[in-house]
Protein backbone atom coordinates (compact mmCIF):
# COMPACT_ATOMS: atom_id res chain seq x y z
CA UNK A 1 0.00 0.00 0.00
CA UNK A 2 1.61 3.23 -1.02
CA UNK A 3 -1.28 5.64 -1.37
CA UNK A 4 -0.33 9.00 0.08
CA UNK A 5 -3.74 9.84 1.43
CA UNK A 6 -3.86 6.67 3.47
CA UNK A 7 -0.57 7.43 5.24
CA UNK A 8 -1.50 7.61 8.94
CA UNK A 9 1.65 9.52 9.93
CA UNK A 10 0.85 12.69 7.87
CA UNK A 11 -1.28 15.39 9.51
CA UNK A 12 -4.97 15.22 8.52
CA UNK A 13 -5.57 17.87 5.82
CA UNK A 14 -8.18 20.53 6.52
CA UNK A 15 -11.14 20.81 4.24
CA UNK A 16 -11.10 23.92 2.00
CA UNK A 17 -14.00 25.36 3.95
CA UNK A 18 -12.19 25.04 7.28
CA UNK A 19 -9.02 26.56 5.82
CA UNK A 20 -10.90 29.58 4.46
CA UNK A 21 -12.51 30.04 7.86
CA UNK A 22 -9.12 30.11 9.61
CA UNK A 23 -7.75 32.60 7.11
CA UNK A 24 -10.68 34.88 7.84
CA UNK A 25 -10.08 34.69 11.61
CA UNK A 26 -6.41 35.53 11.06
CA UNK A 27 -7.37 38.61 9.04
CA UNK A 28 -9.77 39.84 11.72
CA UNK A 29 -7.07 39.33 14.35
CA UNK A 30 -4.51 41.43 12.44
CA UNK A 31 -7.05 44.18 11.91
CA UNK A 32 -7.93 44.21 15.60
CA UNK A 33 -4.30 44.41 16.75
CA UNK A 34 -3.46 47.26 14.37
CA UNK A 35 -6.54 49.21 15.49
CA UNK A 36 -5.71 48.81 19.18
CA UNK A 37 -2.10 49.88 18.60
CA UNK A 38 -3.17 52.96 16.63
CA UNK A 39 -5.67 54.03 19.24
CA UNK A 40 -3.31 53.55 22.18
CA UNK A 41 -0.32 55.23 20.53
CA UNK A 42 -2.00 58.24 18.94
CA UNK A 43 -1.99 61.60 20.68
CA UNK A 44 -5.69 62.27 20.47
CA UNK A 45 -5.77 65.78 21.83
CA UNK A 46 -3.12 66.86 19.33
CA UNK A 47 -4.97 65.22 16.45
CA UNK A 48 -8.14 66.98 17.47
CA UNK A 49 -6.46 70.38 17.77
CA UNK A 50 -4.86 70.04 14.32
CA UNK A 51 -7.80 68.62 12.33
CA UNK A 52 -10.94 69.46 14.29
CA UNK A 53 -10.26 72.60 16.36
CA UNK A 54 -13.48 74.08 17.66
CA UNK A 55 -12.80 77.79 17.06
CA UNK A 56 -11.38 77.00 13.60
CA UNK A 57 -14.52 75.10 12.72
CA UNK A 58 -16.54 78.09 13.80
CA UNK A 59 -14.41 80.56 11.85
CA UNK A 60 -14.45 78.47 8.68
CA UNK A 61 -18.21 77.95 8.77
CA UNK A 62 -19.04 81.58 9.39
CA UNK A 63 -16.51 83.58 7.37
CA UNK A 64 -17.75 82.69 3.92
CA UNK A 65 -18.14 78.95 3.44
CA UNK A 66 -21.52 79.22 1.69
CA UNK A 67 -20.02 81.61 -0.85
CA UNK A 68 -17.05 79.31 -1.48
CA UNK A 69 -19.38 76.33 -1.79
CA UNK A 70 -21.52 78.24 -4.27
CA UNK A 71 -18.43 79.27 -6.25
CA UNK A 72 -17.22 75.68 -6.56
CA UNK A 73 -20.60 74.70 -7.95
CA UNK A 74 -20.83 77.67 -10.30
CA UNK A 75 -17.30 77.14 -11.63
CA UNK A 76 -17.96 73.44 -12.15
CA UNK A 77 -21.37 73.72 -13.79
CA UNK A 78 -20.30 76.51 -16.14
CA UNK A 79 -17.24 74.54 -17.19
CA UNK A 80 -19.36 71.40 -17.62
CA UNK A 81 -21.88 73.12 -19.90
CA UNK A 82 -19.14 74.80 -21.93
CA UNK A 83 -17.20 71.52 -22.13
CA UNK A 84 -20.30 69.55 -23.11
CA UNK A 85 -21.15 71.86 -26.02
CA UNK A 86 -17.56 72.01 -27.22
CA UNK A 87 -17.10 68.28 -26.60
CA UNK A 88 -20.19 67.42 -28.68
CA UNK A 89 -18.87 69.58 -31.50
CA UNK A 90 -15.46 67.91 -31.29
CA UNK A 91 -17.04 64.43 -31.23
CA UNK A 92 -19.07 65.19 -34.37
CA UNK A 93 -15.94 66.64 -36.00
CA UNK A 94 -13.99 63.48 -35.17
CA UNK A 95 -16.67 61.43 -36.92
CA UNK A 96 -16.98 63.84 -39.84
CA UNK A 97 -16.30 62.72 -43.39
CA UNK A 98 -14.35 65.94 -43.92
CA UNK A 99 -10.69 65.12 -43.25
CA UNK A 100 -9.51 68.49 -41.85
CA UNK A 101 -12.34 68.47 -39.25
CA UNK A 102 -11.15 65.09 -38.05
CA UNK A 103 -7.54 66.26 -37.87
CA UNK A 104 -8.42 69.44 -35.97
CA UNK A 105 -10.55 67.55 -33.47
CA UNK A 106 -7.96 64.81 -32.97
CA UNK A 107 -5.18 67.36 -32.46
CA UNK A 108 -7.26 69.32 -29.98
CA UNK A 109 -8.25 66.22 -28.01
CA UNK A 110 -4.73 64.80 -27.86
CA UNK A 111 -3.29 68.20 -26.94
CA UNK A 112 -5.58 68.93 -24.03
CA UNK A 113 -5.63 65.36 -22.75
CA UNK A 114 -1.85 65.24 -22.75
CA UNK A 115 -1.47 68.50 -20.85
CA UNK A 116 -1.69 68.88 -17.07
CA UNK A 117 -4.79 70.96 -16.41
CA UNK A 118 -2.76 73.21 -14.13
CA UNK A 119 -0.66 74.36 -17.09
CA UNK A 120 -3.82 75.57 -18.78
CA UNK A 121 -4.80 77.47 -15.63
CA UNK A 122 -1.38 79.10 -15.33
CA UNK A 123 -1.65 80.15 -18.97
CA UNK A 124 -5.10 81.63 -18.40
CA UNK A 125 -3.83 83.46 -15.33
CA UNK A 126 -1.19 85.11 -17.52
CA UNK A 127 -3.34 85.80 -20.58
CA UNK A 128 -4.67 89.23 -19.51
CA UNK A 129 -1.08 90.33 -18.82
CA UNK A 130 0.36 88.86 -22.00
CA UNK A 131 -2.35 90.31 -24.24
CA UNK A 132 -2.63 93.87 -23.17
CA UNK A 133 -6.22 94.90 -22.73
CA UNK A 134 -7.71 91.40 -23.14
CA UNK A 135 -10.86 91.11 -21.08
CA UNK A 136 -12.51 87.74 -20.55
CA UNK A 137 -16.23 88.29 -19.86
CA UNK A 138 -17.79 87.39 -16.48
CA UNK A 139 -14.39 87.52 -14.81
CA UNK A 140 -13.44 85.51 -12.85
CA UNK A 141 -16.18 83.03 -13.76
CA UNK A 142 -15.61 83.28 -17.50
CA UNK A 143 -11.91 82.56 -17.10
CA UNK A 144 -12.53 79.46 -15.02
CA UNK A 145 -15.33 78.22 -17.25
CA UNK A 146 -13.16 78.49 -20.35
CA UNK A 147 -9.97 77.10 -18.80
CA UNK A 148 -11.70 74.17 -17.12
CA UNK A 149 -14.14 73.67 -20.01
CA UNK A 150 -11.39 73.51 -22.63
CA UNK A 151 -9.76 70.63 -20.79
CA UNK A 152 -13.04 68.91 -19.92
CA UNK A 153 -14.19 69.14 -23.55
CA UNK A 154 -11.27 67.01 -24.70
CA UNK A 155 -12.26 64.17 -22.37
CA UNK A 156 -15.98 64.57 -22.96
CA UNK A 157 -15.46 64.52 -26.74
CA UNK A 158 -13.98 61.03 -26.52
CA UNK A 159 -16.82 59.87 -24.27
CA UNK A 160 -19.46 61.33 -26.58
CA UNK A 161 -17.81 59.85 -29.67
CA UNK A 162 -17.83 56.41 -28.04
CA UNK A 163 -21.51 56.94 -27.17
CA UNK A 164 -22.40 57.88 -30.73
CA UNK A 165 -20.58 54.82 -32.04
CA UNK A 166 -22.41 52.62 -29.53
CA UNK A 167 -25.76 53.48 -31.17
CA UNK A 168 -26.51 50.58 -33.54
CA UNK A 169 -26.07 51.34 -37.21
CA UNK A 170 -29.62 50.17 -37.88
CA UNK A 171 -30.90 53.26 -36.06
CA UNK A 172 -29.38 55.60 -38.63
CA UNK A 173 -30.55 53.36 -41.45
CA UNK A 174 -34.11 53.35 -40.12
CA UNK A 175 -34.05 57.15 -39.78
CA UNK A 176 -32.58 57.65 -43.25
CA UNK A 177 -35.03 55.16 -44.80
CA UNK A 178 -37.85 57.37 -43.49
CA UNK A 179 -36.36 60.27 -45.45
CA UNK A 180 -34.54 62.06 -42.64
CA UNK A 181 -31.44 63.94 -43.76
CA UNK A 182 -28.19 63.15 -41.91
CA UNK A 183 -28.46 66.16 -39.60
CA UNK A 184 -32.01 65.35 -38.50
CA UNK A 185 -31.12 61.69 -37.96
CA UNK A 186 -28.16 62.74 -35.83
CA UNK A 187 -30.11 65.23 -33.72
CA UNK A 188 -33.36 63.30 -33.28
CA UNK A 189 -32.23 59.69 -33.27
CA UNK A 190 -28.51 59.24 -32.64
CA UNK A 191 -27.61 61.93 -30.08
CA UNK A 192 -30.53 61.29 -27.70
CA UNK A 193 -29.59 57.61 -27.57
CA UNK A 194 -25.87 58.34 -27.33
CA UNK A 195 -26.38 60.70 -24.41
CA UNK A 196 -28.49 58.18 -22.61
CA UNK A 197 -25.72 55.62 -22.97
CA UNK A 198 -23.08 58.05 -21.74
CA UNK A 199 -24.94 59.69 -18.85
CA UNK A 200 -22.93 57.64 -16.31
CA UNK A 201 -19.48 58.45 -17.77
CA UNK A 202 -20.50 62.09 -18.25
CA UNK A 203 -21.51 62.26 -14.60
CA UNK A 204 -18.08 60.87 -13.77
CA UNK A 205 -16.66 63.70 -15.84
CA UNK A 206 -18.69 66.12 -13.75
CA UNK A 207 -17.16 64.65 -10.59
CA UNK A 208 -13.69 65.13 -12.03
CA UNK A 209 -14.55 68.74 -12.85
CA UNK A 210 -15.73 69.36 -9.29
CA UNK A 211 -12.31 68.28 -8.09
CA UNK A 212 -10.41 70.08 -10.87
CA UNK A 213 -12.18 73.33 -10.04
CA UNK A 214 -9.77 73.48 -7.09
CA UNK A 215 -7.05 74.41 -9.58
CA UNK A 216 -8.57 77.87 -9.54
CA UNK A 217 -6.19 78.57 -6.65
CA UNK A 218 -3.53 79.31 -9.32
CA UNK A 219 -5.45 82.35 -10.52
CA UNK A 220 -5.21 85.63 -8.71
CA UNK A 221 -8.73 86.00 -7.35
CA UNK A 222 -10.45 88.37 -4.97
CA UNK A 223 -11.89 86.78 -1.83
CA UNK A 224 -15.35 86.93 -3.42
CA UNK A 225 -14.15 84.53 -6.11
CA UNK A 226 -12.63 81.96 -3.75
CA UNK A 227 -13.93 78.43 -4.05
CA UNK A 228 -13.67 75.73 -1.42
CA UNK A 229 -9.97 74.88 -1.73
CA UNK A 230 -8.70 78.43 -1.95
CA UNK A 231 -11.02 79.53 0.83
CA UNK A 232 -10.00 76.71 3.15
CA UNK A 233 -6.34 77.16 2.33
CA UNK A 234 -6.41 80.89 3.09
CA UNK A 235 -7.77 80.37 6.61
CA UNK A 236 -5.54 77.33 7.16
CA UNK A 237 -2.44 79.32 6.18
CA UNK A 238 -3.11 82.27 8.47
CA UNK A 239 -3.78 79.98 11.44
CA UNK A 240 -1.31 77.17 10.69
CA UNK A 241 -4.13 74.69 11.25
CA UNK A 242 -5.66 72.03 9.05
CA UNK A 243 -9.24 72.25 10.28
CA UNK A 244 -10.45 74.57 7.46
CA UNK A 245 -9.08 72.15 4.85
CA UNK A 246 -10.84 69.25 6.53
CA UNK A 247 -14.08 71.17 6.27
CA UNK A 248 -13.40 72.06 2.63
CA UNK A 249 -12.69 68.40 1.91
CA UNK A 250 -15.91 67.40 3.60
CA UNK A 251 -17.80 69.84 1.38
CA UNK A 252 -16.31 68.22 -1.74
CA UNK A 253 -17.49 64.83 -0.53
CA UNK A 254 -20.93 66.31 0.01
CA UNK A 255 -21.04 67.01 -3.73
CA UNK A 256 -19.13 64.04 -5.17
CA UNK A 257 -20.43 61.12 -3.11
CA UNK A 258 -24.09 61.53 -4.09
CA UNK A 259 -23.00 61.90 -7.73
CA UNK A 260 -20.99 58.66 -7.54
CA UNK A 261 -23.98 56.94 -6.03
CA UNK A 262 -26.19 58.16 -8.86
CA UNK A 263 -23.64 56.89 -11.39
CA UNK A 264 -23.52 53.48 -9.78
CA UNK A 265 -27.31 53.29 -9.74
CA UNK A 266 -27.53 54.27 -13.43
CA UNK A 267 -24.87 51.75 -14.42
CA UNK A 268 -26.67 48.98 -12.57
CA UNK A 269 -29.92 49.87 -14.30
CA UNK A 270 -28.32 49.96 -17.75
CA UNK A 271 -26.74 46.58 -17.09
CA UNK A 272 -30.15 45.17 -16.24
CA UNK A 273 -31.70 46.60 -19.38
CA UNK A 274 -29.28 44.85 -21.74
CA UNK B 1 -53.44 33.22 -54.83
CA UNK B 2 -52.88 36.90 -55.43
CA UNK B 3 -56.27 38.54 -55.37
CA UNK B 4 -55.27 42.14 -55.99
CA UNK B 5 -54.82 44.19 -59.12
CA UNK B 6 -51.42 44.70 -60.70
CA UNK B 7 -51.28 47.64 -63.05
CA UNK B 8 -48.97 47.98 -66.01
CA UNK B 9 -47.48 51.12 -64.49
CA UNK B 10 -43.83 50.58 -63.61
CA UNK B 11 -42.77 51.82 -60.17
CA UNK B 12 -39.16 50.61 -60.02
CA UNK B 13 -36.84 49.85 -62.90
CA UNK B 14 -33.52 48.16 -62.19
CA UNK B 15 -31.03 48.03 -65.04
CA UNK B 16 -27.80 46.02 -64.88
CA UNK B 17 -27.33 46.78 -61.18
CA UNK B 18 -23.92 45.84 -59.80
CA UNK B 19 -22.56 46.16 -56.30
CA UNK B 20 -19.15 45.21 -54.97
CA UNK B 21 -17.78 45.46 -51.44
CA UNK B 22 -14.09 45.89 -52.17
CA UNK B 23 -13.11 42.88 -54.24
CA UNK B 24 -16.27 41.00 -53.33
CA UNK B 25 -18.80 41.46 -56.15
CA UNK B 26 -22.14 40.75 -54.51
CA UNK B 27 -24.55 41.84 -57.27
CA UNK B 28 -23.34 40.94 -60.72
CA UNK B 29 -25.90 42.56 -62.97
CA UNK B 30 -29.54 42.63 -61.89
CA UNK B 31 -32.24 43.72 -64.31
CA UNK B 32 -35.92 43.70 -63.43
CA UNK B 33 -38.88 45.98 -62.80
CA UNK B 34 -41.72 46.25 -60.30
CA UNK B 35 -45.24 47.37 -61.19
CA UNK B 36 -47.73 49.37 -59.17
CA UNK B 37 -49.69 47.10 -56.85
CA UNK B 38 -47.37 44.18 -57.40
CA UNK B 39 -46.09 41.96 -54.59
CA UNK B 40 -42.62 40.64 -55.43
CA UNK B 41 -40.95 38.11 -53.16
CA UNK B 42 -37.21 37.54 -53.34
CA UNK B 43 -35.94 34.17 -52.21
CA UNK B 44 -32.48 32.64 -52.27
CA UNK B 45 -29.71 31.25 -50.12
CA UNK B 46 -28.01 33.25 -47.42
CA UNK B 47 -25.31 35.52 -48.80
CA UNK B 48 -26.74 35.54 -52.31
CA UNK B 49 -27.16 39.34 -52.23
CA UNK B 50 -30.89 39.69 -51.49
CA UNK B 51 -30.47 42.31 -48.77
CA UNK B 52 -27.89 44.18 -50.79
CA UNK B 53 -30.28 44.27 -53.76
CA UNK B 54 -33.10 45.62 -51.60
CA UNK B 55 -30.85 48.20 -49.96
CA UNK B 56 -29.62 49.42 -53.32
CA UNK B 57 -33.21 50.38 -54.16
CA UNK B 58 -33.29 53.14 -51.54
CA UNK B 59 -29.56 53.71 -51.62
CA UNK B 60 -28.78 52.43 -48.14
CA UNK B 61 -26.07 50.79 -50.24
CA UNK B 62 -24.51 52.82 -53.03
CA UNK B 63 -24.54 50.69 -56.21
CA UNK B 64 -21.22 50.31 -57.98
CA UNK B 65 -22.84 50.63 -61.39
CA UNK B 66 -26.18 50.29 -63.14
CA UNK B 67 -29.38 52.24 -62.93
CA UNK B 68 -32.26 52.29 -60.46
CA UNK B 69 -35.32 54.40 -61.30
CA UNK B 70 -38.07 54.86 -58.72
CA UNK B 71 -41.30 56.52 -59.83
CA UNK B 72 -39.51 58.22 -62.69
CA UNK B 73 -36.65 59.50 -60.52
CA UNK B 74 -33.23 58.04 -61.20
CA UNK B 75 -31.91 57.45 -57.68
CA UNK B 76 -28.50 56.38 -58.98
CA UNK B 77 -28.06 59.89 -60.39
CA UNK B 78 -25.62 61.61 -57.97
CA UNK B 79 -27.77 64.77 -58.00
CA UNK B 80 -30.96 62.97 -57.01
CA UNK B 81 -32.67 64.14 -53.81
CA UNK B 82 -32.61 60.72 -52.19
CA UNK B 83 -34.31 61.85 -48.96
CA UNK B 84 -37.39 62.76 -50.95
CA UNK B 85 -37.46 59.38 -52.68
CA UNK B 86 -36.93 57.53 -49.39
CA UNK B 87 -39.81 59.36 -47.73
CA UNK B 88 -42.16 57.73 -50.26
CA UNK B 89 -40.60 54.31 -49.83
CA UNK B 90 -41.25 52.43 -46.60
CA UNK B 91 -38.64 50.02 -45.33
CA UNK B 92 -39.00 47.25 -42.75
CA UNK B 93 -35.85 45.67 -41.32
CA UNK B 94 -35.13 42.21 -40.04
CA UNK B 95 -34.12 43.68 -36.64
CA UNK B 96 -37.13 46.10 -36.52
CA UNK B 97 -34.86 49.09 -35.72
CA UNK B 98 -37.53 50.94 -33.79
CA UNK B 99 -36.28 54.05 -32.01
CA UNK B 100 -35.95 52.82 -28.42
CA UNK B 101 -35.96 56.31 -26.85
CA UNK B 102 -39.36 57.17 -28.37
CA UNK B 103 -42.81 55.86 -27.55
CA UNK B 104 -44.66 53.77 -30.11
CA UNK B 105 -46.71 56.80 -31.12
CA UNK B 106 -43.63 59.04 -31.43
CA UNK B 107 -41.90 56.37 -33.51
CA UNK B 108 -44.77 56.77 -35.97
CA UNK B 109 -44.87 60.58 -35.92
CA UNK B 110 -41.23 61.69 -35.82
CA UNK B 111 -40.59 61.39 -39.54
CA UNK B 112 -43.97 62.87 -40.41
CA UNK B 113 -43.13 65.93 -38.32
CA UNK B 114 -39.46 66.33 -39.26
CA UNK B 115 -39.60 65.26 -42.91
CA UNK B 116 -43.18 65.83 -44.07
CA UNK B 117 -43.59 68.90 -41.83
CA UNK B 118 -47.03 67.69 -40.77
CA UNK B 119 -48.41 69.30 -37.64
CA UNK B 120 -48.49 67.18 -34.52
CA UNK B 121 -52.23 66.54 -34.45
CA UNK B 122 -52.34 65.40 -38.07
CA UNK B 123 -49.29 63.21 -37.58
CA UNK B 124 -50.78 61.56 -34.50
CA UNK B 125 -54.05 60.93 -36.28
CA UNK B 126 -52.26 59.18 -39.12
CA UNK B 127 -50.05 57.28 -36.69
CA UNK B 128 -53.07 56.03 -34.74
CA UNK B 129 -54.93 54.90 -37.81
CA UNK B 130 -51.87 52.89 -38.89
CA UNK B 131 -51.36 51.45 -35.42
CA UNK B 132 -54.97 50.33 -35.61
CA UNK B 133 -54.23 48.73 -38.97
CA UNK B 134 -51.53 46.56 -37.38
CA UNK B 135 -53.70 45.90 -34.31
CA UNK B 136 -51.59 47.81 -31.78
CA UNK B 137 -53.55 50.97 -31.08
CA UNK B 138 -53.58 50.09 -27.37
CA UNK B 139 -49.76 50.17 -27.27
CA UNK B 140 -49.28 53.75 -28.45
CA UNK B 141 -47.84 54.88 -25.10
CA UNK B 142 -45.50 51.89 -24.71
CA UNK B 143 -41.81 51.97 -25.50
CA UNK B 144 -40.29 49.47 -27.95
CA UNK B 145 -38.40 47.67 -25.18
CA UNK B 146 -41.72 46.73 -23.57
CA UNK B 147 -43.05 44.95 -26.68
CA UNK B 148 -42.54 41.46 -28.04
CA UNK B 149 -40.59 41.04 -31.27
CA UNK B 150 -43.76 40.50 -33.26
CA UNK B 151 -45.33 43.63 -31.82
CA UNK B 152 -42.18 45.63 -32.52
CA UNK B 153 -42.17 44.52 -36.13
CA UNK B 154 -45.84 45.50 -36.52
CA UNK B 155 -45.05 48.91 -35.06
CA UNK B 156 -42.18 49.17 -37.54
CA UNK B 157 -44.68 48.50 -40.32
CA UNK B 158 -47.04 51.13 -38.91
CA UNK B 159 -44.13 53.58 -38.67
CA UNK B 160 -43.34 53.06 -42.35
CA UNK B 161 -47.02 53.26 -43.35
CA UNK B 162 -47.45 56.54 -41.46
CA UNK B 163 -45.36 58.21 -44.17
CA UNK B 164 -48.01 57.04 -46.67
CA UNK B 165 -45.39 55.44 -48.89
CA UNK B 166 -46.00 54.47 -52.49
CA UNK B 167 -44.23 51.16 -51.97
CA UNK B 168 -42.82 49.08 -49.16
CA UNK B 169 -39.54 47.19 -48.90
CA UNK B 170 -39.28 44.29 -46.43
CA UNK B 171 -35.96 42.63 -45.57
CA UNK B 172 -36.72 39.27 -43.97
CA UNK B 173 -39.31 40.82 -41.64
CA UNK B 174 -40.03 37.60 -39.77
CA UNK B 175 -36.56 36.03 -39.57
CA UNK B 176 -35.74 37.45 -36.13
CA UNK B 177 -39.07 36.40 -34.60
CA UNK B 178 -40.00 33.49 -32.39
CA UNK B 179 -42.05 31.06 -34.54
CA UNK B 180 -45.33 31.72 -32.75
CA UNK B 181 -45.07 35.47 -33.50
CA UNK B 182 -44.45 35.12 -37.23
CA UNK B 183 -48.13 34.68 -38.06
CA UNK B 184 -49.24 38.08 -36.75
CA UNK B 185 -46.68 39.91 -38.86
CA UNK B 186 -47.44 37.90 -41.97
CA UNK B 187 -51.16 38.50 -41.64
CA UNK B 188 -50.54 42.25 -41.45
CA UNK B 189 -48.49 41.93 -44.64
CA UNK B 190 -51.19 39.86 -46.31
CA UNK B 191 -53.72 42.56 -45.49
CA UNK B 192 -51.42 45.23 -46.92
CA UNK B 193 -51.04 43.23 -50.11
CA UNK B 194 -54.77 42.79 -50.46
CA UNK B 195 -55.21 46.55 -50.08
CA UNK B 196 -53.06 47.00 -53.17
CA UNK B 197 -49.74 48.09 -51.65
CA UNK B 198 -46.72 47.62 -53.88
CA UNK B 199 -44.43 45.34 -51.92
CA UNK B 200 -40.90 44.06 -52.39
CA UNK B 201 -40.25 41.33 -49.85
CA UNK B 202 -37.09 39.37 -49.11
CA UNK B 203 -38.33 36.31 -47.27
CA UNK B 204 -37.80 32.69 -46.36
CA UNK B 205 -41.54 32.17 -45.79
CA UNK B 206 -42.35 30.02 -48.79
CA UNK B 207 -46.04 29.72 -47.92
CA UNK B 208 -46.34 33.50 -47.85
CA UNK B 209 -44.50 33.82 -51.17
CA UNK B 210 -46.66 31.16 -52.76
CA UNK B 211 -49.95 32.63 -51.54
CA UNK B 212 -49.36 36.37 -51.74
CA UNK B 213 -46.67 37.08 -54.32
CA UNK B 214 -47.53 38.02 -57.87
CA UNK B 215 -43.96 37.22 -58.79
CA UNK B 216 -41.12 35.36 -57.13
CA UNK B 217 -37.47 36.15 -57.83
CA UNK B 218 -34.91 33.48 -57.02
CA UNK B 219 -31.44 34.92 -56.50
CA UNK B 220 -28.17 33.06 -56.18
CA UNK B 221 -24.57 34.17 -56.42
CA UNK B 222 -25.44 37.77 -57.27
CA UNK B 223 -27.73 36.97 -60.17
CA UNK B 224 -31.45 36.54 -60.69
CA UNK B 225 -31.50 32.86 -61.60
CA UNK B 226 -35.21 32.54 -62.15
CA UNK B 227 -38.29 34.73 -61.80
CA UNK B 228 -41.96 34.33 -62.49
CA UNK B 229 -45.32 33.39 -61.00
CA UNK B 230 -44.96 31.56 -57.66
CA UNK B 231 -46.64 28.50 -59.12
CA UNK B 232 -43.79 28.38 -61.63
CA UNK B 233 -40.77 29.29 -59.51
CA UNK B 234 -41.82 27.51 -56.32
CA UNK B 235 -44.23 24.95 -57.73
CA UNK B 236 -42.24 23.94 -60.81
CA UNK B 237 -38.71 25.39 -60.73
CA UNK B 238 -36.80 25.17 -63.99
CA UNK B 239 -33.26 25.50 -62.68
CA UNK B 240 -31.33 22.93 -60.71
CA UNK B 241 -30.12 25.62 -58.27
CA UNK B 242 -33.68 26.71 -57.53
CA UNK B 243 -34.73 23.12 -57.01
CA UNK B 244 -31.80 22.45 -54.68
CA UNK B 245 -32.56 25.59 -52.66
CA UNK B 246 -36.27 24.86 -52.35
CA UNK B 247 -35.50 21.30 -51.41
CA UNK B 248 -33.31 22.50 -48.55
CA UNK B 249 -35.84 25.06 -47.38
CA UNK B 250 -38.94 22.88 -47.65
CA UNK B 251 -37.29 19.72 -46.26
CA UNK B 252 -34.78 21.12 -43.80
CA UNK B 253 -34.42 17.87 -41.86
CA UNK B 254 -33.77 15.52 -44.77
CA UNK B 255 -30.10 14.77 -45.40
CA UNK B 256 -28.13 12.75 -47.90
CA UNK B 257 -29.55 14.50 -50.95
CA UNK B 258 -26.52 16.64 -51.50
CA UNK B 259 -24.81 15.66 -54.68
CA UNK B 260 -24.23 16.57 -58.27
CA UNK B 261 -24.76 20.24 -58.93
CA UNK B 262 -25.55 20.81 -55.31
CA UNK B 263 -21.94 20.03 -54.43
CA UNK B 264 -20.75 22.66 -56.85
CA UNK B 265 -23.10 25.05 -55.08
CA UNK B 266 -21.70 24.18 -51.68
CA UNK B 267 -18.14 24.68 -52.88
CA UNK B 268 -18.90 28.05 -54.35
CA UNK B 269 -20.39 29.22 -51.10
CA UNK B 270 -17.50 27.99 -49.03
CA UNK B 271 -15.16 30.28 -50.86
CA UNK B 272 -17.19 33.33 -49.90
CA UNK B 273 -15.82 35.42 -47.08
CA UNK B 274 -18.11 36.20 -44.15
CA UNK B 275 -20.68 33.54 -44.92
CA UNK B 276 -21.96 33.88 -41.35
CA UNK B 277 -25.69 34.49 -41.17
CA UNK B 278 -26.75 36.78 -43.95
CA UNK B 279 -24.12 39.42 -43.39
CA UNK B 280 -26.74 41.98 -42.50
CA UNK B 281 -24.90 44.96 -41.05
CA UNK B 282 -28.03 46.20 -39.32
CA UNK B 283 -27.60 43.39 -36.80
CA UNK B 284 -24.38 44.81 -35.36
CA UNK B 285 -24.65 44.99 -31.61
CA UNK B 286 -23.68 48.15 -29.74
CA UNK B 287 -20.40 48.38 -27.93
CA UNK B 288 -20.10 48.12 -24.18
CA UNK B 289 -20.90 51.54 -22.79
CA UNK B 290 -19.48 50.54 -19.43
CA UNK B 291 -15.98 51.15 -20.74
CA UNK B 292 -16.59 54.69 -21.97
CA UNK B 293 -14.99 57.63 -20.23
CA UNK B 294 -12.09 58.11 -17.82
CA UNK B 295 -12.47 56.83 -14.29
CA UNK B 296 -12.70 59.10 -11.30
N1 LIG C 1 -21.54 46.33 -45.71
C1 LIG C 1 -20.93 45.25 -46.23
N2 LIG C 1 -19.58 45.22 -46.34
C2 LIG C 1 -18.97 44.14 -46.87
N3 LIG C 1 -19.59 43.05 -47.33
C3 LIG C 1 -20.93 43.02 -47.25
C4 LIG C 1 -21.66 44.12 -46.70
N4 LIG C 1 -22.98 43.81 -46.74
C5 LIG C 1 -23.06 42.59 -47.31
N5 LIG C 1 -21.84 42.11 -47.62
C6 LIG C 1 -21.54 40.80 -48.26
O1 LIG C 1 -22.38 40.68 -49.38
C7 LIG C 1 -22.81 39.34 -49.53
C8 LIG C 1 -24.30 39.31 -49.70
O2 LIG C 1 -24.91 39.78 -48.51
P1 LIG C 1 -26.46 40.00 -48.39
O3 LIG C 1 -26.92 40.93 -49.45
O4 LIG C 1 -26.72 40.41 -46.98
O5 LIG C 1 -27.03 38.55 -48.67
P2 LIG C 1 -28.44 37.94 -48.28
O6 LIG C 1 -29.33 39.02 -47.80
O7 LIG C 1 -28.93 37.30 -49.53
O8 LIG C 1 -28.19 36.91 -47.24
C9 LIG C 1 -22.32 38.58 -48.32
O9 LIG C 1 -21.19 37.81 -48.72
C10 LIG C 1 -21.90 39.64 -47.36
O10 LIG C 1 -20.80 39.23 -46.62
MG1 LIG D 1 -30.23 39.39 -45.85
Amino acid sequence: MSTVTADPSSKPRLSPRKRAQRMRWAQYAVLGIVTILAISMANWSQIQSVFFRGDMIHETLTQGLPNAFKNTIVYTLGAFVFGLVLGTMLALMRLSSVGPYRWIATTYIEFFRGLPAIVVFIAFGLLPLAFNGLVIPFDPYGTVWIALGLVGAAYMAETIRAGIQAVPKGQVEAARSLGMPTGTATRKIVLPQAFRIITPPLTNELILLVKDSSLVYILGLSAQGFELTKYGRAIANTNANLTPLVIAGFCYLLITLPLSMVVRRMEARQKKER
Amino acid sequence: MATHQVSREVVITVDDLKKAFGQNEVLKGITTSIHRGEVVCVIGPSGSGKSTFLRCLNLLEQPTSGKVVVDGVEVTDPDCDIDKVRADMGMVFQQFNLFPHLSVLDNCTIAQVTVRKSNKAEAEKRARSNLERVGLLDKEAAFPGQLSGGQQQRVAIARALSMEPKLMLFDEPTSALDPELVGDVLSVMRKLASEGMTMFVVTHEMAFARDVADRVIFMDGGYIVEEGHPDEVIGNPQHQRTRAFLDRVLNPTSVGQIGGEDEAYAERHQSEPEADGDGDISTLSPGQPGQIGRST
